[in-house]
């Protein structure tokens, strides 16, 4: 993936002389191991500082909604396919956007390289497939990075971005005969109090901070619903009920436009897999609909429209 | 979907209903009412999504 950061450089120093972009939103290297951070670069100089790692996971059509600028904008994927969504909900033209394609291998999860390297991280490199990792006394430690890739990465079929207007990189295979859903099935497979506490055990740790929301380019309301007080739509403690129920609804509000990019379980301090909800709301939609989010720019998602032959037998 | 994923997280099937009825389908509603009733009433009392009202001291 590395190779990828030295033509996004070259590509956003083009756009931004050119002026045919405002700014452009990519990666550059965080202050911590392991965490590339967000980066918006509006000069030759802070384009210099982009980089494209396995350590890139953050969603960054997050940073589109309501947007006046210009933008050039590094996208993966799944990022890819998240500003299809939002150009489809009219968060952001067209127009305004230079996507700059970066073909994804999948994005390595620093917990499970923390975990598997049994030491405290002080920093990594990599090197095509192996990922090294170092600790602070000096240890190191070299791992398959096929082995670390987050969840949602091992089973992504859709590496490659579905809209740019240039590609940094060459294209990569696409992953076949993917099983996407064994953890949803086996959720279905169990009786309805077993399922109930699962999806309790599932929550336990959960602190009400929001970061899947923050994460999730999905969710640009202005006000969201767990913030307003007037009418209070849901409690604002760590009750049980609440935070089911703001979990339920959060996950609810992305049906049919979730692409399944990760951001949310990755943001969680508290490792909890929040993607069971939406993966369940995913796996209908494909098995109602045939839908895939952020598949095609010109068609309304099912859930904003009418459709006759709609699945309709939960209507008595 | 919403009655899916409700149900995916372990509501009972039959303790959500959704029907359609015009202001003069009456008979149809009278119908639709004595089989959500029923049917839960046989599921019994609800366990889940209930919130106690907090303990004062």
């Amino acid at each position: 993936m590395g190779d990828a950061s030295e033509k996004i450089r070259e590509i956003a120093k083009k756009l931004l002389a050119e002026q045919k972009v405002d700014m452009v939103i990519g990666f550059r290297a965080g202050t911590i191991p392991m965490i590339s951070e967000p980066c918006f670069a509006k000069t030759a100089e802070q384009a210099d500082e982009l980089v494209m790692n396995s350590f890139c996971g953050v969603n960054l059509a997050n940073y589109l909604p309501k947007r006046k600028e210009k933008i050039g904008i590094v996208a993966k994927g799944c990022d890819s396919r998240n500003i299809v969504t939002h150009i489809a909900e009219n968060q952001i033209k067209r127009e305004q956007l230079v996507i700059i394609g970066v073909p994804c291998s999948g994005m390595v999860d620093r917990r499970k390289v923390a975990s598997q390297a049994g030491f405290d991280i002080a920093s990594v490199s990599e090197e095509g497939d192996t990922i090294k990792a170092s600790g602070p006394g000096g240890q190191e430690k070299s791992l398959a990075r096929a082995e670390l890739l987050q969840d949602n990465c091992a089973i992504c079929v859709h590496r490659n971005p579905v809209i740019a207007d240039v590609l940094a990189g060459e294209k990569v295979p696409e992953q076949a005969g993917v099983d996407r859903y064994p953890d949803v099935r086996a959720v279905e497979a169990m009786g309805p109090e077993e399922r109930w506490d699962y999806f309790d055990k599932l929550l336990e740790g959960c602190i009400r901070c929001y970061a899947c929301r923050n994460a999730c380019p999905l969710c640009y309301c202005p006000t969201c619903f767990v913030d307003e007080s007037q009418p209070q739509w849901v409690g604002k403690s760590i009750d049980k009920t609440d935070t089911r129920t703001f979990h339920f609804l959060r996950a609810y509000h992305c049906a049919g436009r979730c692409t399944d990019c990760g951001a949310c379980e990755r943001a969680c301090p508290m490792g909890i897999k929040v993607r069971q909800f939406t993966k369940k709301l995913e796996k209908d939609c494909k098995e109602l609909y045939g839908w895939e989010a952020g598949m095609l720019e010109n068609v309304r998602p099912p859930l904003d429209t009418y459709r006759p032959d709609d699945p309709q037998d939960f209507i008595k | 979907m919403f009655k899916d994923l409700l149900e995916h997280m372990g509501i009972e099937p039959g303790r959500l209903h959704f029907s359609w009825i015009s202001s003069a389908e009456s008979t149809k509603f009278v119908d639709v009412v004595k089989k959500v009733t029923e049917s839960v009433k046989a599921l019994g009392p609800a366990k889940h999504f209930i919130k106690k009202e907090a303990e004062v001291a």
